[in-house]
């Protein structure tokens, strides 16, 4: 295996970053307003928010995926692959972080509402000044270890053209016949991207602990 | 000694008026015509066994708990089910928990101008100026920069207490706070609480605190199963209580301390 194969995986990582980072994204900003709807106590729009949820738990990435780039063209919405890509990741990536941080905001002691509501505090501001803060803490364990699963799972944006990292493995696999040397380099790139996320996980984690103390 | 001329209406002049309030938890009935008129000025301790509905009483009257019949007044405002007089009560009133309910992520100085900044829109300068005034009033200036979990229980309340006053309220409320303290640290609460009631705050407090009640207190409120039993000022209330369930409440917490 050439510096020529090495360079290809290394375009197929950087295809990982960016479907990583849409993810997150996407993720992200709808994530926090699924968890926002879920826990509303607007009965219709907790209800919305749970199917969303059920709908995208119980189902896998894949199809998801599958549904928005080949499905959608069957009834004539043609979307280019990078916008299909981004709508199935952040669809998936919502459903599961809104879950976490809907989970961490209701962790949040409940007294700590009633003050800010006592305070006189509005919505806006109970939840960006008082809730949040401390239900990003509850869960940032899970919200990095989903983040690290999402970067694992942009794999799947092969089905719908993207060479990124799992792909171009596959394709230097099957041209130097070296699957072991291939997938290793393939897994230790992966690993590189991972791990010092679960590290600033980690990191963020003691910081915040030693605010609260 | 204040006698309250006429306990049972609610008087215009009232700082707070309940009338004929009444509260469900689905069929389990909280509170039952509950008539209370507190003047300005004016200290009602509230007490009674657990489950009698003290803090149901106290959380309604900032909308903590909705209630389903009767009205509540405070300071002229008649407190609806809708945000604005939710929020206009609000801002008149303090609350002081037994658990504190301080924020863990900000230090002690932020707890005291963050709801002053965003909700009655004070400068930040000022708010700081108000929360360092008030944190030394309940003599804790020093430990301005700290976050409550370094502190102790009686320190935190103290701080909870400085934090609802940031918002200059006309009156406020105790929620038991001192029940969950160690005992040791119930004398600078309820000195800090009585300093507050010799300025002359209108306070309605539910304690088990009885030397608090005789100490400061125009009048004692004693409530079971959710109503209003007997109220009376202090020497009278301790001295002769009328209803049976009342002595022997007096009989079952003054035997305990």
């Amino acid at each position: 295996m050439g510096s020529n194969e090495f360079l290809f995986l290394l375009t197929g990582l950087k295809w990982t970053v960016l479907l990583s980072l849409v993810g997150f994204v996407g993720g992200g900003v709808f994530g926090l307003a699924v968890a926002l709807l879920r826990t509303s106590g607007i009965a219709p729009l907790e209800r919305g928010s749970r199917s969303y949820i059920s709908l995208f738990q119980g189902t896998p990435l894949l199809m998801q995926l599958f549904v928005v780039y080949y499905g959608l063209a069957l009834v004539g919405l043609k979307l280019d692959a990078w916008v299909a890509v981004a709508i199935g990741f952040t669809l998936h990536a919502s459903a599961y972080l809104g879950e976490i941080w809907r989970g961490s905001i209701e962790a949040v002691p409940k007294g700590q509402t009633e003050a800010a509501k006592a305070l006189s505090l509005h919505y806006v501001s109970r939840m960006k000044d008082v809730i949040l803060p401390q239900a990003i803490r509850i869960s940032l364990p899970a919200t990095v270890g989903f983040l690290v699963q999402l970067i694992k799972g942009t794999s799947l944006a092969a089905i719908v053209g993207f060479t990124e990292l799992t792909r171009a493995g596959n394709i230097i696999s099957n041209q130097t016949f070296k699957p072991l040397l291939v997938f290793g380099i393939v897994g230790i790139l992966y690993f590189l991207i991972c791990w010092p996320l679960s590290l600033y996980g980690s990191h963020l984690e003691r910081r915040m602990a030693v605010a609260s103390r | 000694m204040n006698q309250p001329a006429a306990q049972n209406t609610a008087a215009t002049d009232a700082m707070i008026a309940m009338a004929h309030v009444e509260k469900w938890y689905g069929d389990f009935k909280a509170l039952t015509d509950i008539n209370l008129a507190v003047r300005k000025g004016e200290r009602i301790v509230l007490c009674g066994p657990s489950g009698s509905g003290k803090s149901t009483l106290i959380r309604c009257i900032n909308h903590l708990e909705s209630y389903q019949k009767g009205e509540i007044r405070v300071g002229g405002t008649r407190l609806g089910d809708d945000a604005r007089t939710i929020d206009a009560v609000r801002r008149e009133v303090g609350m002081v928990f037994q658990h504190f309910n301080l924020f863990p992520h900000m230090t002690v100085l932020q707890n005291c101008m963050l709801a002053p900044m965003r909700s009655l829109g004070v400068s930040k300068a000022d708010a700081e100026a108000t929360a360092r005034k008030l944190l030394g009033r309940v003599k804790i200036l020093e430990q301005a920069e700290k976050y409550p979990a370094q502190l102790s229980g009686g320190q935190q309340q103290r701080v909870a207490i400085a934090r609802a006053l940031c918002m200059k309220p006309k009156v406020m409320l105790f929620d038991e706070p001192t029940s969950a303290l160690d005992p040791e640290m119930v004398k600078e609460v309820l000195d800090t609480m009585i300093s507050l009631a010799e300025e002359g705050m209108t306070m309605i407090c539910v304690t088990h605190e009885m030397g608090f009640a005789r100490q400061v207190a125009n009048r004692v409120i004693f409530m079971a199963s959710g109503a209003i039993v007997e109220e009376a000022p202090p020497q009278e209330f301790f001295s002769n209580p009328r209803h049976e369930r009342t002595r022997q409440f007096l009989g079952e917490i003054l035997h305990k301390h």
